[in-house]
């Protein structure tokens, strides 16, 4: 099924901006995007998978091991690696959704029902997170996922490992991946240590501008009327972005950080009072990875105030009294920070 | 001009023509239209309506939803039976993938949980169902229409937002007298929807109509680009409907009527042609024909689709809007999970559980569960006398989920600090121990938060001792200063994390309002003030119910204030014994209990 293209979404330039961001460097440790109905959060998320460049990884192994790096945990490649007979192929990084309605079983991995059934034999099934590994999961309505699904993503994204211990099988494999999730605010609250595990978090609202809803519309009644054609239309505006993000991470480890450039970060956080360190490694990690997207050497000035926003906004303390939304919160922060110093 | 409705000779007739041609266009183009929400009280006027639209949709499926399906219906999951004789999992196909081409029909849609309502519209969204259940992975494409049956009785409430946004069309169907629905000649016919469908993909709209829709929208104050995006459908579907090979004018005002009127927000403002030209010219597509001819004529084109669909905004919502009153609310704080707790309340469905103790199991589900292991069990047991009995391992436990009506919670927040305490902390006291022994009858649990000093305390957490509760209050010191900022801080944290626990939180403040100690426990009465607003703010946000009684002597205006701030019931109790003021809180709480039920 043809997917909407990236290129092709009109405005949600903060959106794009911090997918592109988690694309380029996957240690942001993940996109939350919230905002009303209709707005494309789902769209932009599943175009992501189309811009990602292939990665290298282990031949046949279900966690798709990477080749140089292959871990001590996993059953499929360990053994290969000691035996010295390790085969790697290209394939896309995955980007897994994890529907409503999952059941566990499916989303860690559970006994093979078929071979259970067929030849009675206990063989591992591996499961949602297993095909997540070094790649996206996208949970649409993250909001109004059941609780223990919950839990369960908490403690996997911190240890990037998955334990199954069920139905008699004990495996452990690696599961490290960038969660993605949308969801509309209005639907639910979503549990604080869930949002905290999203190093970026951004609001999109539906475009007031005439001329922009003109263009959304049309777009998307071309899309639905000729999907093939319409991606045809814009693939090479979306090679052009792969290979940003493909010339941007080969430029990140060298992208500088100077001392101004952290003492700035650490100003802004301690104006909004966020808790604990994570505010501020999000906010830096992410200006770099824009940095690095833009071709810039160093992160400057610049780079940091347009990634305050997604990176501080929800680990804000609620202020009643404002009732001007998180965002422009940050906004006014950054301004009070820039202009002290400047 | 701006009632047409009221001089209309014939509203009912008008009104079930519109029902006709919606029950048309959706026939033609179900999945690209979303569907329709239908206010009506099942009786012949729907029952005509729905024939009819069957009778239009022809051999495509209609499947009906009911209020009860379980994520196994709606979506598939384990054929057991199939299962255990394929000796291989065989996925049973649920609703979602076997309505596809036709109409999903939810009757009482108006109790649709937000997470059933989630399950459909990403299946919409998405053109397919995605199956990650009992082992079984599977996609399977679908694309269907949704027919929302809308019983409820106040205008606005009930059926989901998120899907309501998502359906083209709502009527109402409830003005229209069963004569004129049973009386009316059949005006559309199945030859003519299966004409329109093979026209609509080869039938074109110019950019001006999409352009007119996009103003209209806008003017009408409709936010949602879904509704634009679905108003072109509409037309385009029209258009097939009446054999243009392009969106004529008509078709575009019959989009706006039936589209974006009942989702308008605010009237147009009255003459504003500048709006449209001031515009800048949107990039390319550079058309030949002279540009100020086309503004022209794009001008009179939108404001002739804007009278249309200003004529057809539905009258209720026309008074509102008049009143300046906005018609639709949205909902905040409608939760996303429905609070499951423990043993009594109305069984949905199951979960697993390792080690089902004190909950109820749930003996089907256990077995089905355990089925397809059996061979495998057996084989690996190696106990050949097992053969007659199932083996059934801690695993397989699934108990009963059972959703309830949430228990209450009455939190006490008493201020003992000196300006209150003094003449009236033993008053209060008496009061609160009076509304403790109320909570127990009732089987409330109450919490209590004291606050005197530099800060607020904790001194009961939730609990339905009774004895325990006396004790700390009566144990609770009067003098010093009055810390409201933290106290309500301390209220809006139990009152948190008491919802998430699945209780309902019933706050129940005594103060004078008169805070004198800031947040960070500094003094000062100013600080302690704004603190104080800003923290009852806070405690608002919470949504729980509140009750602020004013216990000084005289009524004072900061804790008027305050109440102000948190949204709360304010009940100034000037000169009351304890008797008089458990009895008001007792009234009012019994009012707000009654809300929350």
């Amino acid at each position: 099924m043809a997917v909407f293209p990236f290129s092709a979404i009109v405005g949600q330039d903060e959106m794009k901006l911090a997918i592109l961001a988690a694309a380029v460097e996957p240690g942001i440790g993940g996109v939350l995007v919230l905002g009303d109905r209709g707005t494309g959060k789902s769209t932009a998320v599943r175009a992501l998978a189309a811009l990602l460049p292939k990665i290298r990884a282990v031949d046949r192994c279900p966690y798709g091991c990477d080749p140089e790096a292959i871990a001590s945990t996993c059953e499929h490649c360990a053994p290969l690696k000691r035996k010295g007979s390790i085969k790697s192929v290209l394939k896309p990084v995955p980007v897994v959704d994890l529907p409503l309605g999952a059941t566990e079983d499916r989303v860690v991995g559970a006994l093979d029902l078929e071979r259970a059934l067929s030849q009675g034999v206990k063989a591992f099934e591996p499961g949602l997170l297993a095909r997540a590994n070094r790649g996206f999961l996208y949970i649409d309505e993250v909001n109004l996922l059941e609780d223990h699904l919950v839990d369960l993503l908490i403690d996997v994204a911190a240890s990037g490992e998955n334990l199954v211990e069920r139905e008699g099988l004990s495996v452990r494999h690696p599961a490290r991946f960038v969660l993605v999730g949308s969801g509309n605010p209005e639907e639910g609250e979503l549990r604080p240590q869930l949002l905290d595990r999203f190093g970026l978090a951004v609001d999109v609202s539906t475009p007031t501008d005439l001329t922009m809803r003109i263009e959304v519309v049309k777009r998307r009644d071309a899309f639905e009327r000729d999907p093939e054609g319409f991606c045809e239309q814009w693939r090479k505006e979306d090679e052009k972005i792969r290979r940003r993000i493909v010339a941007a991470r080969k430029r990140l480890p060298a992208v500088e950080v100077s001392d101004a450039a952290l003492a700035r970060a650490a100003q802004l956080c301690m104006a909004l009072g966020t808790d604990g360190l994570r505010g501020e490694l999000a906010l830096m990690r992410a200006s770099r990875a824009l940095a690095a997207y833009e071709g810039d050497s160093e992160v400057t000035d610049d780079h940091l105030r347009r990634m305050a926003a997604p990176a501080l906004r929800h680990r804000l303390r609620r202020n009643p009294l404002d009732d001007a939304g998180s965002g422009t919160r940050v906004e006014r922060a950054v301004g009070e920070v820039f202009t002290q110093a400047a | 001009m701006l009632a047409p409705r009221d001089r209309d000779p014939d509203p009912s007739g008008r009104d079930w023509q519109r029902a006709v041609q919606v029950a048309a266009l959706l026939a033609i183009d179900p999945a690209g239209l979303g569907g329709v929400r239908v206010r009506a009280h099942a009786g012949p006027v729907r029952d005509a309506w729905l024939a009819l639209l069957k009778q239009l949709m022809g051999v495509r499926p209609w499947v009906r939803v009911p209020l009860s399906a379980t994520d196994e219906r709606l979506l598939g999951g384990l054929d057991l039976t199939a299962t255990l004789a394929a000796g291989r999992p065989v996925l049973q196909t649920g609703l979602l993938s076997s309505v596809n081409s036709g109409v999903l029909v939810l009757s009482m849609a108006e109790r649709l949980s937000t997470g059933v309502a989630a399950r459909i519209t990403q299946a919409m969204d998405n053109g397919e169902v995605a199956i990650e259940r009992d082992g079984l992975r599977e996609r399977s494409p679908t694309r269907f229409g949704v027919i929302a049956l809308d019983e409820g009785l106040q205008d606005d409430d009930g059926v989901p937002d998120a899907l309501c946004d998502r359906l083209a069309f709502d009527i109402d169907l409830r003005s229209i007298s069963p004569r004129v629905a049973e009386a009316a000649p059949e005006m559309i016919g199945i030859s003519d929807i299966e004409q329109a469908r093979a026209r609509l993909a080869a039938t074109e709209s110019a950019d001006h109509v999409i352009d007119a829709l996009c103003g209209v929208a806008m003017a009408l104050g409709v936010s949602s680009l879904r509704a634009s995006s679905l108003s072109l459908s509409a037309a385009r579907a029209n258009a097939a409907l009446d054999g243009n090979a392009e969106c004529t004018d008509d078709d575009a005002q019959i989009a706006a009527a039936l589209v974006l009127a009942p989702r308008a927000t605010q009237l147009p403002p009255a003459e504003t042609p500048e709006t449209e030209e001031a515009m800048p010219p949107e990039p390319p597509p550079p058309q030949d024909e002279s540009s100020s001819t086309q503004q022209d004529t794009q001008g009179a084109m939108e404001d002739r689709v804007l009278e249309a669909a200003q004529a057809a905004i539905p009258a209720g919502l026309l008074t509102g809007l008049l009143s300046g009153l906005n018609a639709r609310r949205t909902s905040v704080g409608k939760s996303g999970a429905p609070a499951r707790s423990g043993l009594r309340g109305r069984p949905v469905g199951s979960r697993r559980a390792q080690s089902p103790r004190g909950q109820r199991l749930h003996l089907v589900d256990t077995l089905r569960a355990a089925a397809p292991w059996q061979r495998l069990r057996r084989a690996t047991s190696g106990d050949d006398s097992s053969h007659t009995r199932v083996l059934v391992r801690s695993e397989d436990f699934h108990v009963t989920r059972i959703r309830q009506k949430t228990a209450t919670t009455t939190v006490f927040v008493v201020d003992a600090s000196g300006s209150s305490a003094m003449h009236r902390l033993a008053e209060v006291k008496g009061a609160v121990e009076l509304l403790l022994a109320d909570c127990y009858v009732r089987r409330d649990q109450v919490a209590l938060i004291g606050f005197r000093g530099r800060e607020a305390e904790l001194l009961l957490p939730p609990t339905r001792s009774l004895t325990a509760a006396k004790r700390r209050l009566s144990g609770l010191p009067g003098g010093g200063g009055t810390p409201l900022a933290s106290a309500l801080d301390a209220a809006s944290g139990l009152v948190d994390a008491l919802t998430r626990r699945g209780q309902s939180p019933l706050v129940v403040l005594l103060t004078d309002g008169r805070a004198n100690v800031a947040r960070d426990g500094s003094g000062g009465r100013e600080r302690a003030q704004s603190d104080a607003l800003q923290s009852a703010r806070q405690l608002a946000l919470t949504g729980a119910p509140l009750l602020l009684i004013d216990t000084s002597t005289k009524p004072q205006r900061e804790a008027a204030e305050l109440s102000q701030a948190m949204r709360a019931r304010y009940l100034p109790l000037p000169h009351a014994g304890s008797t008089q003021l458990a009895q008001s809180v007792r009234v009012v709480a019994q009012q707000e209990a009654r809300k929350l039920a």
